[in-house]
């Protein structure tokens, strides 16, 4: 597991993590990953890759309008809203 | 130094719904009204396939002579931002719908396809309400997009241009997606690099973002091409980032935010089960959209038809409304050549002066046909149905007949009044009169536009040159 970089995951995962917390996660998520790893043990020669664990197969639904949902329900569960919108800390996409 | 450009095109395709849920899709509206469960990203929520959104883009990888893939399936790609509700977009990436395929330049050059995948577009995030958060409307998430992407075959910005052309032309003619650019519905990401010769391997490859228009895509290429060939010649180490095109200043700025983002560690989407097309679901795709004619298809009848050259046969099969419009008045008038004439000369040049589509004026085709009916009658010289009447015409919506008698504009093929302004002219150019008779047959030609001029256009100018030549000849 030497080529866990947890730094870099907890960035992509926008996660702000102390040098300890580091430390600590690193063995614990190293740990997940020897555990999978066992998988590997398995002998899957001649074996169709799976993407679902179900059988079923090209499940569709019909190109037809349903109600949307009201705007005060969901606003209710978000964190910070402001008028009919979401409210987020400021994203800046600024020219370097 | 060589240039190499690869564009990926996300196209709207053209449902009632979102891709994964029921969600009405309309541009504009009250923000957050058309959004659920699925499209907000809640808990529990689970995605089901549109199956129009499907069925659209195998048609549209079928017209792009793509092939649909055996095995289809979702996965998810894993990046954090606040348009994105579920820290995920749902999108495809081994499996995806359809690979291959080419579009034909008009040089015959074709420009071949990787793979054409469907995804749910992101949400929208406003930046300039307040002066510490951004707003997030989720109408737009969950839209269903289908991007298509070239292998790295254009060489210059020209191409791209074109390319872009024609894959909006095909994808509108088999009704997949309205492609409307300002609505957002065709939207392009560019890839460039240059370098040295063929021999070289590509250079280090720069993905321009916000590129929002046909114009802002040629603009920011041919400025990163000169930018990378000005580092590449300086000595200067270029570096593989993205870069986002400013439309007002003409130049693209490095994204550092995204530098260090493209880990998307894609997975397969276990909410979705995996598609398959039959041979037979193939055949009927084709038979639906063997219906619309693609475009080479049209320009082809167009020449042939209406015996137009290869090059007028583009110009007019090239937009659907220029395409209706010069049918239209072909049946009104029997008459292709000079439609074609008159839409590639005076149509085009007002459009391209106003900056306006053929939709967006008031021209129709019984006008149209009109005009140039009255210029073959002789009932108004080409010049003066051309300068004065067609621009009331394509500007008003007037009838061309009505505007070239309030203009006094009918053109006069009366001997008695030609005559008079012939003399009036042999009269003023004494000299010219002379050259003539000593034998300088070239200048009647003069004498005649000087008649036109004096009968402000509307003489006959083949009456008045006949007449002339009578006249000059007499003593």
């Amino acid at each position: 597991m030497g080529s866990l970089d947890l730094r870099h995951i907890a960035r992509l995962s926008r996660l702000h993590l102390t040098d300890a917390e580091i430390k600590f996660f690193e063995t614990q998520v190293a740990q997940i990953l020897s555990f999978v790893d066992q998988l590997k043990a398995v002998d899957v020669e001649g074996v169709e890759p799976t993407s679902h664990p179900l059988s079923l197969c090209n499940v569709f639904r019909e190109d037809e309008i349903k109600p949307s949902i009201l705007l005060e329900e969901f606003l209710k569960n978000a964190p910070r809203a402001k008028g009919p919108f979401f409210e987020v800390p400021k994203i800046i996409e600024s020219h370097s | 130094m060589l240039t190499t450009v690869g564009l990926e095109v996300h196209v709207q395709l053209d449902s009632k719904t979102k891709i994964f849920c029921g969600c009405r899709i309309q541009f504009g509206g009250a923000p957050n009204s058309r959004t659920c469960p699925v499209c907000l990203g809640l808990p529990g929520a689970l995605p089901v396939l549109n199956r129009r959104v499907f069925d659209l883009g195998l048609r549209a990888v079928l017209a792009l002579s793509g092939t649909i893939s055996k095995k289809i399936k979702f996965d998810r790609k894993n990046y954090y931002y606040p348009d994105l509700p579920k820290g995920y977009q749902i999108s495809q990436w081994d499996c995806p719908l359809g690979r291959g395929g080419f579009v034909e330049l008009d040089s015959g050059k074709k420009i071949r396809l990787n793979r054409a995948h469907l995804e749910e577009d992101a949400g929208k995030l406003i930046h300039d309400q307040s002066p510490d958060t951004s707003l997030v409307d989720l109408n737009r998430a969950g839209t269903p997009l289908l991007e298509i992407v070239t292998e790295p075959d254009l060489e210059n910005p020209a191409e791209a241009y074109e390319y872009l052309s024609h894959l909006k032309t095909i994808l509108k003619a088999v009704g997949v997606s309205e492609c409307d650019m300002e609505k957002g519905q065709l939207r392009c990401d560019a890839n460039v690099s240059v370098r040295n010769a063929a021999s070289d391997p590509l250079g280090k490859r720069v993905e321009i973002k916000n590129l929002n228009s046909f114009k802002a895509v040629k603009a920011a290429l041919e400025f990163e091409v000169t930018r990378q060939t000005e580092a590449f010649e300086k000595g200067v180490a270029l570096t593989q980032e993205t870069r986002l095109w400013d439309d007002k200043l003409q130049k693209t700025f490095s994204m550092r935010s995204k530098e260090e983002a493209n880990d998307y560690r894609y997975f397969p989407e276990p909410d979705l089960v995996p598609f398959t097309v039959s041979e037979e679901e193939i055949k009927t795709a084709r038979a639906e959209f063997s219906k619309w004619e693609l475009p080479r298809q049209k320009k082809e009848r167009f020449a042939k038809q209406y015996g137009l050259s290869d090059y007028d046969a583009c110009l007019l099969s090239g937009q659907d409304d220029v395409a209706l419009f010069f049918e239209e008045t072909v049946k009104l008038s029997k008459n292709a050549k000079a439609a074609a004439n008159w839409i590639i000369g005076p149509v085009f040049a007002y459009l391209g002066s106003k900056g306006v589509t053929l939709n967006q004026t008031k021209l129709t085709a019984n006008h149209l046909s009109k005009i140039y009916q009255l210029v073959e009658k002789g009932r108004m010289s080409f010049q003066a149905a051309k300068d004065n009447v067609f621009a009331e015409v394509i500007a008003n919506g007037l009838d061309p007949e009505t505007v070239m008698k309030e203009k006094h504009l009918e053109q006069v093929s009366e001997d008695g009044a030609l005559i008079e302004w012939i003399a009036e002219v042999m009269q003023a150019n004494p000299k010219v009169v002379d050259d003539f008779r000593s034998g300088k047959p070239s200048a009647a030609q003069f004498l005649v536009g000087q008649v036109m001029k004096k009968s402000k256009g509307k003489a006959n100018p083949g009456k008045a040159k006949d007449l002339l030549l009578i006249k000059l000849k007499e003593i």
